[in-house]
C-alpha cells in the first residue's frame, strides 16, 4: 500500500475506535488513536496474515500487550475484515466478542489475551522462542505503552528476548508521553527509553509513530536486524486525529458524548481529504 | 521402576516423567527459573537440552512465555517452586494462562512445609487455595512416584491448564505401579471402612493409611480416600464416605483455608451433611526443621492424624 491508501485506512480506523468507544460509552480512545497508525501498518502492510484464517500456524503475531487500547486493534481488525465493521458498535456490551480487553477466545484475529499490563510481551517473547524452536519463519509483533514499561515483567521479558536472541520478535513502544494519572515524566520517568532498550540488548529504533515514512523504514530495519530483537520507540500523539483529545490526558480512558463524538467524526472526515 | 515401599519425592517423579514425555512427544517444551536442579527439570535438561528453557530468576515473565508458547501448539511445562509458581505468578497464571484457557501445564514442586530447613517464606501452604479460585484449572496433587508419573501422563493428554503439585521428601510408594491407573477427576478407596473417613491428598496419603492401621488396632474402622484431583474435586465419593460413615476428616500439607478441607465441606454443605475435622497447617506459617520433624510438629504425621481422629471422634 502506498503512504496515501495508508493514510485513508488509519482515518477509517480512528474512525471505527471513536465509534467504538461512543458506542460502549467506556473505553481508552487516547492511546488507541495515538497508536492508531501503527496498528494500520501492522495489518494492512507489514504481517502475513489472512483474515479468512486467522489461526494459520504460519501467520505472523501480534500481542496488544497495552490491552486498553482495545478498540484500535478491534477497528483494524474489523477494517482488515476479520469480522463485520459494525461490531465495533457492541464494544463492551454484554454478550458481544469485543471484551473491554482483548481475549483471543472471543475474537477472531487476537492472538492473545491481554490488558494486565506487562503480560502481554512476555507472551509475545513465547511465541517468538516457540518459532525459534521449531525453526518456523513467522514473525511477532507486540505494542507496549510508555507507561506499561514502568511494570518490572517487560524487563524480564526484554532480558530474557535478548539472551534467546529473538530477532523474530518486535516491540513497538507507543510514547505518547501520557498515563492514567499525567505525564509520564512526572508519575514515574521510564526515559530514556531508547537507552533502556539498548542496555538490555535490542537493535532500538526512533521514530516518529504517526508517520509512515518512519513507521515502513522502521518495520524493514527491523526485517533486516540479524541475532537481537528490535525495539521500535515510537513517539505518537495521544488522541492523534480528534482535535479535543490529543495531548490531553483527560481522554485516556473517557468516551465521548454525542455532541463530542460528532466534533471527532468531522474531525476524521476533514483528514480524509 | 519403583516398587511398593521404596522412598521417592515426587519431584523426582516428575522430571522422570517429563523424561519419557519428551521421548514420546516432540512438542513438550519445559520451562524452568533456575531451579532446575531442585525441580528436576535438570534431567530433562540432559536428555533434551534444545527443549529445555531456563527463563532466570522471573516467574512471572515465565508464566507469561509459557502461555505464548503454548498459543502455537507445543505443550510447555512451566517449573518453579510452588511458592513462585502459584504466589509470585498468581496474577500470570490467571490472566495470561486461566483467562484465555491455554495449555499450558505448571509444575509445582517443594510443596507444602516439607520443604523443611528453607523454612516459612519457601514453605506454600496456599497454593492449592489460590489456584482453586481460578476458573478452568485444575489441579492434580500425587501421594507418591506411582501417581506422581501417571499424572504428569495423565496432564499432557488433557487439553487446558493444570497445575500439579509435588514434595521434596522422599515418601513411601503406597500404589502399585505394576497395576494402577490414574483417572483425572476420581477419588479412590485405598481402605475401606465404616466408622469414619480420612480424606487425604499428597504425601499425607501415605501418613493417613498408617494412621488408618493403628485406629484400627483400636476396634475404630476408618475407610482412607486419596484425592489426587483436588479440581475438579470427586463428590460422588466424598458424598458415599459421609452417607456411609460417621465422621470426615481431611489431610492436607496446606493451609486447612482453601485446600482440601475447604474443598471437602464444601461438597459436604451443599450435598450432605456431615461432621467434618480438617487436619492441616492451622492458618499459621511453618519454620524451619527437617522435614519429618515438621509433619510431626504440625500433626501431619500418621501419629499426628491419629491423635486428632481420636480426639475429634
Amino acid at each position: 500500500m502506498t503512504n496515501e491508501e495508508l493514510k485513508a485506512k488509519a482515518v477509517a480506523v480512528r474512525k471505527g475506535i471513536v465509534t467504538g468507544v461512543h458506542a460502549a460509552k467506556a473505553g481508552h480512545p487516547g492511546g488507541s488513536l495515538s497508536a492508531a497508525d501503527i496498528f494500520t501498518y501492522l495489518y494492512f502492510e507489514e504481517m502475513n496474515i489472512d483474515p479468512k484464517n486467522p489461526k494459520d500456524p504460519k501467520r505472523d503475531r501480534f500481542v496488544l500487550s497495552k490491552g486498553h487500547t482495545a478498540p484500535g486493534l478491534y477497528a483494524a481488525l474489523a477494517e482488515r475484515g476479520y469480522f463485520p465493521v459494525e461490531d465495533l458498535l457492541t464494544l463492551r456490551h454484554l454478550g458481544s466478542h469485543l471484551q473491554g480487553h482483548p481475549c483471543i477466545a472471543h475474537t477472531p484475529g487476537v492472538d492473545m489475551s491481554s490488558g494486565s499490563l506487562g503480560q502481554g510481551i512476555s507472551a509475545a517473547v513465547g511465541m517468538a522462542l516457540s518459532a525459534k524452536l521449531s525453526n518456523d519463519t513467522y514473525r511477532v509483533y507486540t505494542l507496549l505503552g510508555d507507561g506499561e514499561i514502568q511494570e518490572g515483567q517487560v524487563w524480564e521479558a526484554s532480558m530474557f528476548a535478548a539472551a534467546k536472541k529473538l530477532d523474530n520478535l518486535v516491540v513497538i513502544v507507543d510514547n505518547n508521553g501520557l498515563q492514567i494519572d499525567g505525564p509520564v515524566e512526572e508519575v514515574n520517568s521510564p526515559y530514556p527509553i531508547d537507552e533502556k532498550f539498548k542496555a538490555f540488548g535490542f537493535h532500538v529504533i526512533c521514530i516518529d509513530g504517526n508517520n509512515f515514512d518512519d513507521i515502513r523504514k522502521a518495520f524493514a530495519e527491523a526485517k533486516e536486524t540479524k541475532g537481537v530483537p528490535t525495539a521500535i520507540i515510537a513517539k505518537t500523539v495521544k488522541g492523534k486525529g480528534v482535535s479535543f483529545m490529543e495531548n490531553n490526558v483527560g481522554w485516556h480512558g473517557k468516551a465521548p458524548n454525542d455532541e463530542e463524538y460528532a466534533i471527532a467524526m468531522a474531525d476524521l472526515d476533514k483528514a480524509e481529504v | 521402576m519403583a516398587a511398593l515401599g521404596d522412598k521417592i519425592a515426587t519431584r523426582d517423579s516428575y522430571g522422570k516423567a517429563l523424561v519419557e514425555l519428551g521421548k514420546k512427544h516432540d512438542n513438550v517444551v519445559v520451562l524452568d527459573a533456575d531451579l532446575a536442579a531442585a525441580t528436576k527439570t535438570g534431567v530433562f535438561k540432559k536428555e533434551f537440552p534444545e527443549r529445555h528453557i531456563d527463563c532466570g530468576i522471573a516467574e512471572s515473565n515465565m508464566m507469561g512465555i509459557a502461555a505464548g508458547i503454548a498459543t502455537t501448539g507445543k505443550v510447555p511445562f512451566a517449573s518453579s517452586f510452588a511458592m513462585f509458581a502459584a504466589g509470585r505468578a498468581f496474577e500470570q497464571v490467571r490472566n495470561s494462562i486461566g483467562y484465555p484457557h491455554l495449555n499450558v501445564k505448571i509444575g509445582a514442586t517443594h510443596a507444602g512445609i516439607s520443604v523443611g530447613e528453607d523454612g516459612a517464606s519457601h514453605q506454600c501452604n496456599e497454593d492449592i487455595a489460590l489456584m482453586r479460585t481460578i476458573p478452568g484449572m485444575t489441579i492434580i496433587n500425587p501421594a507418591d512416584d506411582t501417581e506422581a508419573i501417571a499424572a504428569v501422563e495423565a496432564a499432557y493428554e488433557f487439553d487446558g491448564p493444570v497445575y500439579l503439585r509435588f514434595g521434596r521428601l522422599a515418601v513411601p510408594v503406597i500404589n502399585d505401579p505394576a497395576t494402577y491407573k490414574f483417572e483425572l477427576g476420581k477419588g479412590v478407596t485405598l481402605k475401606d471402612g465404616n466408622d469414619i473417613t480420612i480424606i487425604a491428598t499428597g504425601l499425607c496419603v501415605g501418613e493417613a493409611l498408617a494412621a488408618a492401621e493403628k485406629l484400627a488396632a483400636d476396634g475404630i474402622s476408618a475407610r482412607v480416600i486419596n484425592i489426587h484431583t483436588i479440581k475438579p474435586i470427586d463428590e460422588d465419593i466424598i458424598v458415599k464416605a459421609a452417607k456411609e460413615t460417621k465422621k470426615i476428616f481431611t489431610v492436607e500439607e496446606h493451609s486447612i483455608i482453601g485446600g482440601l478441607g475447604s474443598a471437602v465441606a464444601e461438597v459436604l454443605a451443599e450435598k450432605v451433611q456431615a461432621p467434618l475435622k480438617r487436619i492441616g497447617m492451622n492458618d499459621v506459617f511453618g519454620e524451619s526443621g527437617p522435614a519429618v520433624k515438621l509433619l510431626e510438629k504440625y500433626g501431619l504425621d500418621a501419629a499426628g492424624i491419629y491423635k486428632t481422629v481420636k480426639e475429634n471422634m
